[in-house]
């Protein structure tokens, strides 16, 4: 339980940072590499919570295949990679009034409702087995519906992005 | 461990993407801060399906995964288009149907 808890506050300490000098750095290229710690951080989360697919899957889809496209994104859209453009608009103090206000609310009443609830540890453990069992019985459906909505996307993007 | 320090964690996840949605001026750090608020449902998913017992929470953050990687391939797709048409990808500058 101490172990778990240490590594908590180290993976918690690294994604809060990373998270916050996202939003805040003037370098996009910097930004998305903030981008990757934070997921990285909460791929380690997902191991802690024994949710071993959930974490590879957020390596191989998030970490590898939507930050490439990010890069990609800030390549090709010839963004100033230096402090050229003024990252932040001004209307940027009324935005962190209102996620402050967000984040608030959020906490008082997670804080009001769950209180010092303990996590359950002594739970099944969900295997990879466990979850594609689940994926191909009871949300066969919407696992086909995602499916057509990927294709979807993929003919999408292809669309808007070509030339002529 | 707590319950809470997951969730208080996914929210205030959830928090810094507004804030970078709301304040940040370029179209690909927008979509960056949204993939942020993202990450931040998925850990209450995972959460709350350990605490009930249950694998459908997992089986959620994986459709919130693959429908984030859409969102992800369509929006770099538009914001593309965007700085094809206008030559910028400051969202500042797309007030065409401003009234």
């Amino acid at each position: 339980m101490v172990a778990q808890n240490i590594f908590f506050g180290i993976i918690a300490a690294v994604v809060v940072v990373s998270a916050l000098r996202m939003v805040t750095t003037r370098n996009i290229v910097h930004a998305a590499l903030y981008l990757v710690a934070v997921l990285a951080g909460l791929g380690a989360l997902y191991i802690l919570l024994t949710a071993e697919f959930i974490a590879t899957t957020q390596v191989l889809v998030y970490i590898g295949a939507v930050m490439v496209l990010f890069l990609f994104g800030i390549m090709l859209t010839k963004a100033p990679l230096g402090n050229v453009m003024k990252m932040t608009g001004p209307q940027w103090p009324i935005a962190a009034a209102v996620s402050v206000l967000l984040a608030g609310v959020t906490v008082y009443s997670l804080i009001d409702h769950f209180g010092s609830d303990r996590l359950a540890n002594d739970g099944p453990v969900f295997r990879t087995a466990h979850v594609s069992d689940e994926v191909f019985s009871t949300y066969i459906v919407p696992f086909e519906a995602v499916s057509v909505l990927l294709l979807a996307a993929l003919i999408g993007a292809i669309v808007l992005a070509r030339k002529d | 461990m707590l319950l809470n320090q997951f969730l208080i964690l996914g929210a205030f996840l959830f928090a810094v993407g507004v804030y970078g949605v709301l304040a940040r001026r370029n179209g690909v750090m927008v979509l960056m801060s949204i993939e942020l608020m993202l990450n931040a449902v998925n850990i209450n998913l995972v959460v709350f399906g350990v605490q009930h017992g249950v694998v459908s929470g997992q089986v959620f953050a994986l459709f919130v995964i693959a429908v984030a990687a859409a969102e992800v391939g369509v929006g770099l797709a538009i914001v593309l288009l965007l700085y094809r048409n206008r030559t910028s990808i400051d969202v500042e500058d797309f007030d065409l149907m401003r009234g």
